[in-house]
């Protein structure tokens, strides 16, 4: 159980990391950087914290770009694309390699199954639009869906989200729903082979 | 478990002067938010030695407990002296400021933990938890963090403290409730079919010794005549709808801040309701958010008569794990007593549900 709790935590970093990496690669060179204190409105800041924070990583899915793979800002954090249908995880051979990304990077295998990047735009039936302040908030800090539901699965770091104070978390959630609201329906996780439970 | 049990020494022995420097909490000192660093400063004992209860606070049962993985349980309440409950809304009692409770979880009889919360101010309840000592004779106030894995409870099972945060989810923060110190709870017309029923030990309060010692103020007339029960088609569905409102309906009923989900599965006594009951008629037929993996496109339900298969609720009740379990927090073991109990309703027809006109598909 811990070692499994540990290799859980330690995938959700690496795979935080890893993700990071591949969308600085192509973001341009940052200008002055602000400190949060500098933004004027909660949705300011949330803007702030959202880019600076990796959410794009993962809920904005990636393109295969000229340089690479690039995330598609035309369907900016609004998740794994419905249309992109996952056929079941390829049985990686022994070895320690433990996770697989889909080439969108919206899509994750591991030990905890399948599980795919939530549509974070204010849509109503697809996305955060339905959602609190109150539950956004529950959900950083508990580490369940909407502050009470089903468990957040990796890699989504949510750890480390719920140590920012309400302020910068509501400040988020504001932003997120500033966005325009993009419909697309998310897949629900996949539970893993009962062979590997 | 070592890591556990060496932070538990260690705070044991650095917060032990500051409990000799601060003195026992008591309950007539004040209401302070901020909880003692050691249980036995709490006023939960009159007796720190031989772990004496104090008088004052007295042990209660409620007939649909919360599952928790097997614990065995044991619960306290102190009233503050002369204090009464509102007890006008027979489903929500408005208990006075300065009220505590206790609970305590037992595994293979050892004390693992003991949570308590108590009421500092008309709208707002303080948490605190506990973790025992291995000797037995005490236990620390752990961080709001909580604590994971602090006992094994089955072979890879482990047993952890909630988090403050995880224990406002179920008790809501702004609207805390006491889940298990209510008229149905402690209704002396108790549930022979409850799971994990407890039986009632002389000097247990319960309705009427609530009602006997006037501590319910404005409470109607009728729950002494009457003591509230489930209404139900039969035996079986009384117990399957209590055993629903304690374990689920805490977050699924309509003031929670997930009302939007539409389930409610709160058995509530103040309504009345020209069909079934509402654990049933908001579940009966509805499409969730969430489809049974092994369903037929399109043939998941919340709840399918005759069905369990077809059930999320059986089936997401089964589940432990973590993207589909329910409840999701406070269990890492299936309780199958109920799950028995719940299949064999389901599969039964769920006879209530007879009573409900066609169900408006959720999304």
């Amino acid at each position: 159980m811990t070692t499994h709790r540990l290799a859980t935590a330690a995938l959700a970093l690496t795979g935080a990391a890893l993700t990071t990496l591949i969308a600085t690669a192509h973001a341009p060179e940052p200008q002055a950087r602000p400190a949060a204190a500098t933004h004027r409105t909660p949705v300011e800041l949330g803007a702030y914290l959202v880019k600076t924070m990796g959410c794009n990583d993962c809920h904005t899915p990636f393109k295969l770009g000229p340089k690479g793979p690039e995330p598609d800002m035309a369907r900016a954090l609004s998740g794994h694309p419905e249309g992109l249908k996952m056929p079941p995880p390829p049985a990686l051979p022994p070895g320690p390699w433990l996770t697989l990304n889909a080439a969108t990077n919206t899509a994750f295998a591991g030990p905890w199954g399948v599980s795919f990047a939530m549509n974070l735009t204010p849509d109503k039936e697809t996305g955060l639009g339905d959602w609190t302040e109150e539950q956004f908030v529950q959900a950083m800090r508990t580490g369940k869906h909407q502050g009470k539901g089903r468990a957040i699965l990796p890699p989504m770091p949510f750890q480390m989200l719920g140590q920012l104070v309400p302020e910068e978390l509501k400040a988020i959630f504001a932003y997120l729903q500033s966005l325009a609201p993009l419909k697309n329906h998310v897949p629900q996780p996949v539970d893993p082979p009962e062979s590997q439970r | 478990m070592s890591t556990r049990r060496t932070w538990v020494a260690m705070t044991a022995v650095m917060l032990g002067w500051v409990a000799a420097a601060s003195g026992r909490l008591a309950a007539d000192r004040g209401v302070e938010a901020v909880a003692p660093p050691r249980l036995s400063d709490t006023g939960l004992y009159a007796d720190v030695a031989t772990l004496a209860i104090d008088p004052r606070n007295r042990p209660f049962a409620p007939q649909y407990p919360l599952w928790s993985d097997g614990a065995a349980k044991r619960r306290w309440v102190r009233l503050p002296d002369g204090a009464t409950i509102d007890a006008h809304d027979r489903d929500r009692w408005d208990l006075p400021v300065g009220t505590r409770f206790w609970k305590e979880f037992a595994f293979n009889g050892r004390r693992v933990e003991t949570r308590m919360f108590w009421k500092v101010t008309p709208t707002d309840w303080a948490f605190a938890s506990y973790a025992w000592t291995d000797d037995q004779r005490d236990a620390v106030l752990v961080p709001a963090s909580g604590l994971a894995d602090v006992a094994e409870i089955a072979p890879g099972k482990w047993h952890s403290i909630p988090s403050e945060a995880e224990c406002r989810a179920c008790h809501d923060s702004g609207r805390t409730e006491a889940l298990g110190f209510t008229a149905l709870q402690l209704s002396d017309d108790r549930d022979p079919l409850a799971p994990h029923a407890e039986a009632l030990a002389p000097g247990m309060l319960t309705l009427r010794t609530l009602l006997d010692e006037g501590r319910l103020a404005d409470a109607p007339a009728d729950l002494r005549t009457t003591p509230p029960r489930v209404a139900a088609s039969d035996p079986r569905e009384r117990a399957v709808l209590g055993y629903l409102s304690t374990n689920c309906g805490s977050c699924h009923n309509p003031a929670s801040t997930i009302a939007s989900l539409g389930l409610d599965l709160r058995y509530a006594l103040g309504t009345t309701s020209a069909c079934a009951p509402a654990a049933i008629a908001t579940t009966a037929g509805h499409a969730g958010h969430w489809a049974i993996p092994t369903a037929p496109a399109g043939t998941s339900r919340l709840l399918t008569p005759g069905r369990p298969d077809l059930s999320a609720l059986f089936v997401r009740a089964k589940s432990r794990r973590p993207s589909s379990q329910m409840p999701p927090i406070g269990t890492t073991i299936a309780d199958r007593e109920a799950l028995a109990l719940i299949e064999a309703w389901i599969a039964g027809g769920v006879p209530a549900a007879a009573a409900c006109p066609s169900p408006v598909s959720m999304h």
